[in-house]
């Protein structure tokens, strides 16, 4: 099996307060890998170093090594266009930008430089329907990404980070906000997308983690509690925090 | 004794109601007072033919020239200059003693009346600077009058879009100046533009700061540095030395009805941008 991200002694402060207190983990290729725990635990904060993100805060300090095919981002010079493309970002709330579904989609190829109408239609195409989003979109691409409803919005904005051709695509809790319905169909896509990218999926829903992920992690206060095969880690836990988190005695 | 909400509803309805129709009503008044008295001196003669005999006859051709290019002129150079200004503060620079400076001298300058952005015009650009009454030291002059409302209305409608739009634009690949040009600007366009119509209120009808730097010239401004007179000057002198109530009263309306309808192309175009991106 194959890293495609590795974390070493991964610390993060803001100002004096840590977040994140020594993550060591490996996320794999072709899966999807799942990040639970309590709020406040410091999953957005991880997930958010991995684009480089978490520099628009004040105040942070970040120590320790990320590697991302076997580029150290934290401690060398990486382009962050280039990184926001490799690493795309899906956030709890949908944020369509205010313009229409084309252009909300097209949004990152036009900052490629792409200009060609057929060109950024095949994308948008092609970006939509593996968000299982094109059939509903499709007569309506000129319409105001404003005018959808929640779950279309999340999927647009799925859509949209489709659209940079990313290998990693990173989720911070993209149904929290959704009926099952449109929670049904995030994850179809996302299950179905696996076998093209890196997915990990930030969800404090531990059945949605137990459904759709290979792996998943158990964040605790800042500390990495756990983490192994999905199958494992809700059958056989190690730890009994996660025991008791899985089981819903806290969270 | 207590008073009854409810009665306290109505009182407060009813006087805010009053409060507005006031205001438009006294709006209603000066357009009609001018309507009444001018629109008998308005015909095409009047609005295509320049001034003769210091303005008794004739009509105003060169003094809506001289607006319209002293207007034009002095937006298409501070709009730039404003709108920047506000982009730097807002996206560019941390709150710092730097920008407190900035910002205190920006309200400053928005406080101060205009006789004084003439008499430094009268001073710098027409004497030191040799421009003489010109076109050009109108302008100039005009600009850094109405820099400080555009600045402070640009930054409102720039501080005003969310940060998460920007956050998101980071997100897929933006640097800062593909956020601020696809995603900031064009939500704050519609704020932007309030406070380019006040100034081009401000320009249209100023006239001290006009007097001082431009002249009062009826000749056709042909070049920047001819002199040249706005219409607000126009109706200023024709009234204050007696001259012809008559042509004043008609260059007042052709004043407020240009005024008008910049306004409501403004709030078309303001519809149409708002509409197209939301
Ligand atoms: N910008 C910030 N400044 C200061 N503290 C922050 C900031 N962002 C997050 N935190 C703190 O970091 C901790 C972890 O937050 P977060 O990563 O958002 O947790 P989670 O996503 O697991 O709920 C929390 O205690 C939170 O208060
Ligand atoms: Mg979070």
């Amino acid at each position: 099996m194959k890293a495609k991200i590795t974390v070493k002694d991964l610390e993060v402060f803001f100002d004096k307060n840590q977040v994140l207190r020594g993550i060591n983990l490996s996320i794999n290729k072709n899966m999807i890998t799942g990040i639970m725990g309590p709020a406040g635990s410091g999953k957005s904060t991880f997930i958010s170093i991995l684009n480089k993100m978490l520099e628009f805060e004040d105040n942070v300090t970040i120590k320790g090594n990320v590697y991302i095919d076997g580029v150290d981002i934290i401690n060398s010079d990486v382009d962050q266009v280039e990184l926001r493309r490799k690493v795309g970002t899906v956030f709890a709330v949908p944020i369509p930008l205010p313009r229409s579904v084309f252009e909300n989609i097209a949004y990152g190829p036009r900052l490629k430089g792409i200009k060609d109408r057929d060109e950024l239609f095949t994308i948008v195409k092609e970006s939509l329907e593996k968000a299982f989003l094109w059939d509903e979109m499709k007569d309506r691409l000129n319409t105001s990404a404003l005018k959808l409803s929640g779950g279309q919005q999340q999927r647009l904005c799925l859509a949209r980070t489709l659209a940079l051709k990313p290998e990693i695509i990173l989720l911070d809790e993209p149904c929290s906000g959704l009926d099952p319905i449109s929670t049904a169909k995030i994850e179809d896509a996302l299950s179905d997308l696996k076998k093209e990218y890196t997915i990990i999926l930030v969800s404090n829903n531990t059945k949605q983690i137990a459904r759709i992920t290979d792996y998943s992690a158990f964040f605790y206060m800042g500390n990495l509690i756990e983490y192994g095969p999905t199958e494992k880690v809700f059958t056989y836990p190690a730890n009994k925090k996660t025991e008791d988190y899985i089981s819903g005695k806290f969270g | 004794m207590r008073i009854k909400p409810r009665i306290v509803d109505v009182f407060v309805r009813i006087s805010l109601n009053l409060q507005a129709f006031f205001t438009v009503g006294i709006l209603a008044v000066i357009v009609a007072i001018i309507f009444i008295k001018g629109s008998p001196y308005i015909n095409l003669e009047f609005i295509i033919s320049s001034p003769q005999d210091m303005g008794r006859h004739g009509g105003i051709f060169s003094t809506i020239v001289g607006t319209i290019l002293l207007v034009l002129l002095s937006i298409f150079l501070a709009t730039p200059l404003g709108v920047g200004t506000a982009i730097f503060l807002t996206e560019y620079t941390k709150e710092s003693v730097f920008t407190k400076v900035i910002r205190f001298g920006v309200e400053s300058l928005a406080g101060i009346p205009s006789i004084l952005f003439g008499l430094f015009g009268f001073i710098f650009f027409v004497t030191k600077l040799k421009m003489g009454w010109s076109l050009l030291a109108g302008v100039l002059t005009t600009t850094i009058m109405i820099l400080p409302t555009i600045i402070r209305t640009s930054e409102e409608a720039i501080k005003a879009v969310p940060r998460s739009l920007r956050i998101v634009s980071y997100s897929l690949s933006a640097t800062k100046w593909e956020t601020v040009k696809k995603v900031v600007l064009p939500s704050a366009a519609p704020g932007i533009l309030t406070g380019v119509m006040l100034s081009v209120g401000r320009a249209v009808g100023e006239t001290a700061a006009i007097i001082f730097t431009m002249g009062s010239s009826l000749r056709m401004p042909l070049s920047l540095m001819d002199s040249g007179r706005t219409m607000a000057v126009h109706f200023y002198i024709l009234a204050r030395e007696g001259i012809s109530m008559e042509n004043a009263y008609a260059t007042a309306l052709i004043l407020v009805l240009s005024i008008l309808s910049i306004n409501i192309l403004a709030y078309y175009i303001m519809n149409r941008v708002i509409s197209k991106f939301s």
